[in-house]
């Protein structure tokens, strides 16, 4: 309760603040005839004053406070649609300029010429997205088991804190490191392995491989969530039977586990799709459709990020951008419903 | 028997195998950006703006980057913190059906997974609109408060989740309201999960390039008004790359090496204050 009597109230720092700035301002204005620090100070008081107010009756507290947070989460919902509506706006002009079946189907990205055929970077972005979640899925649901269940405490302790970091570092950062180390390596090494021998190093596969890197830490670091926190005793239960631990892991905990660990592909799924910096370093940025792996290509999101500076001397290119960013809002928004929906019956089925 | 013995050891292979590949070669991108980061870094290069041809193999420094990526990434976790924390606050039951809440947890969970150079353009649509080129340390500002605002809502909201009912009860038995029991007992109680929250936000907010390439622009000098074109640390480590001068681009790994180490600072930050806060919540 906000204190009532003289003394009490100068005891609160608020109401002191409160003074000396009233105090300030009226120096201010008349010692140095300063108005802008007469009116900051002044506003500074007033809004104390107003605050100071609203604290002294619990009501009007309580309700200005329950409107504000109100205020803020109907914000967040105006925000989404606002996005989608935005995107969708900005998208008419190309698509009153071409029609959609000549945007998707046509492979002729030329902007200099008009032309936004964009069913090349489509290829390349399915391609690259498949490769590196068929290269990561698989090594880091093994590598979070072993994490989870077989590695020593110690080992755990260690590991855990380190993937959470990685989890955090740029995209740029990798997409630095990719530059140095792994298109040299696919230019000498891998690419002449499978037996193409013109790559410059900058490809689709150069891509596939940091983009798995990437997202080996998401996907690690949410499935080792859902492991523990299945109960022990459903191991101990398994385990007593008879099963090998491998088997536990196969039939018990991937089951109970289940959900969460769908729900981490998925996520690993939204940012290899949407990887934009680290995949513009790397992938060579020709609006191709691919003959080889080790060739160049573009991405939807790379192809934003290596356009968007002539964005001002050709008016339409604008709009063929924002439809490429609408694609990649409207693909996360399916994916992420079709992830909801499948484990809202995943976690009915699979309960425990 | 045999067989399944077998299989045991054939998966135990692939684990530690894959355990190898991911620990290998997150290492290898450490040690990578730290090998090729720490040799080129100076106090030099550390104090002083990129005036004077830092992109043309001259002196200069990168601090006008630095200076960039804090007045852009520190304003738009202060707001996204407060727009984050009073709708994990209202998400609670005590305020919303469970049904709405779960709806605007859905919308969120998506605004998360949208690719940050969405909002890079949806910021560029508007700078576009009203007719401004080039780019401002504004709109850079809102591209980044709009991405971190699903982080921090969502971490925020995980860690509300978990506040005992016992406790809200045992609030409202005494007397006090609905928003006065959000804002000081569950507020209290959550703090880790807050400081933790916001911390995320902020190494992401920091470290995203490509909402920031679209919409900040460059330049060499500090901003001096809200208006300005800047530099950023992510989008100097993509300029320096594409220079074709060799001791030009070795600069590049100095700039990462210092936000990665930013980075690394603030997930120690992060842990040593969660610990800290973590003291007094009753469990």
């Amino acid at each position: 309760m906000p204190p009532r009597t003289i003394r009490g109230m100068l005891k609160n720092k608020l109401v002191l603040v409160g003074i000396l700035s009233l105090f300030l301002s009226f120096i201010f204005l008349f010692l140095f005839s300063n108005f802008f620090l007469f009116a900051l100070f002044l506003i500074i008081f007033i809004i104390l004053l107003v605050y100071n107010f609203i604290k002294v009756s619990r009501k009007l507290y309580d309700a200005l406070g329950t409107r504000l947070m109100l205020l803020a989460t109907v914000s967040v919902i105006f925000l989404f649609f606002l996005l989608l509506l935005i995107l969708i706006n900005g998208s008419i002009n190309i698509l009153s300029d071409q029609s959609l079946s000549d945007l998707i189907f046509s492979s002729t990205w030329k902007p200099f010429s008009g032309k936004f055929g964009l069913f090349a970077v489509i290829v390349d972005t399915l391609i690259v997205t498949a490769i590196s979640m068929v290269i990561a899925v698989p090594i880091s649901l093994l590598s979070a088991i072993y994490i989870a269940e077989y590695a020593p405490k110690k080992f755990r302790n260690i590991v855990r804190p380190f993937i959470d970091v990685l989890a955090g570092v740029p995209s740029v950062v990798f997409g630095l490191c990719a530059l140095l180390v792994f298109v040299p390596l696919v230019r000498d090494d891998i690419a002449p392995f499978f037996g193409s021998n013109i790559s410059s190093g900058f490809s689709l596969f150069t891509a596939s491989l940091i983009l798995s890197i990437m997202v080996f830490p998401i996907i690690i670091s949410l499935c080792l969530e859902s492991f523990n926190s299945v109960p022990i005793a459903l191991k101990e239960a398994s385990l007593s039977l008879g099963a090998t631990k491998w088997e536990t892991v196969k039939k018990v905990i991937f089951r109970a586990a289940g959900p969460g660990v769908l729900a981490a592909i998925f996520l690993g799924f939204g940012r290899a799709f949407g990887e934009t910096i680290a995949v513009s370093m790397v992938i060579g940025n020709q609006e191709l459709i691919p003959k080889s792996l080790f060739g160049p290509g573009q991405t939807l999101a790379s192809l934003i990020a290596s356009n968007y500076t002539e964005v001002s001397s050709i008016p339409i290119l604008a709009s063929a951008l924002i439809f490429v960013a609408l694609i990649l809002f409207v693909v996360v928004l399916i994916f992420n419903l079709l992830g909801y929906f499948v484990l809202q019956r995943a976690s009915k089925r699979w309960k425990y | 028997m045999n067989r399944r013995n077998l299989e045991e050891k054939i998966f135990l292979g692939l684990m530690l195998a894959s355990v190898f590949i991911v620990m290998g070669s997150l290492i290898l991108i450490v040690t990578v950006i730290v090998l090729n980061g720490a040799p080129s870094l100076s106090i030099e290069i550390l104090t002083q703006t990129s005036e004077g041809g830092f992109y043309l193999g001259a002196g200069g420094g990168f601090l006008n980057a630095i200076v960039g990526s804090l007045l852009l990434a520190l304003p738009a976790t202060g707001l996204a913190f407060l727009i984050g924390i009073a709708i994990a606050l209202y998400l609670q039951k005590d305020f919303l059906k469970p049904g709405i809440a779960n709806f605007i947890r859905i919308c969120l969970d998506i605004l998360w997974g949208v690719p940050s150079v969405v909002y890079g353009v949806f910021c560029l649509t508007i700078m576009i609109a009203i007719g401004m080129t080039g780019g401002s340390l504004l709109f850079g500002i809102i591209a980044l408060t709009l991405l971190e605002i699903p982080i921090i809502t969502r971490s925020i909201d995980e860690s509300i989740k978990m506040v005992p009912s016992g406790l809200k009860e045992s609030a409202y038995s005494l007397g006090s309201s609905k928003f006065e029991t959000a804002a000081k007992v569950v507020r209290r109680q959550a703090m880790p999960g807050i400081i933790a929250g916001v911390l995320l936000g902020f190494g992401r907010g920091i470290g995203d390039a490509a909402s920031i390439l679209l919409t900040v622009g460059d330049s060499n000098y500090f901003p001096s008004s809200i208006s300005d074109q800047t530099a950023a640390l992510p989008t100097m480590i993509l300029n320096l790359v594409s220079m074709p001068d060799q001791v030009v681009q070795n600069k590049a790994y100095a700039v990462a090496f210092v936000l990665l180490m930013i980075v690394l600072l603030i997930s120690i930050i992060t842990r040593y204050l969660t610990k800290k806060s973590s003291k007094y919540i009753i469990k």
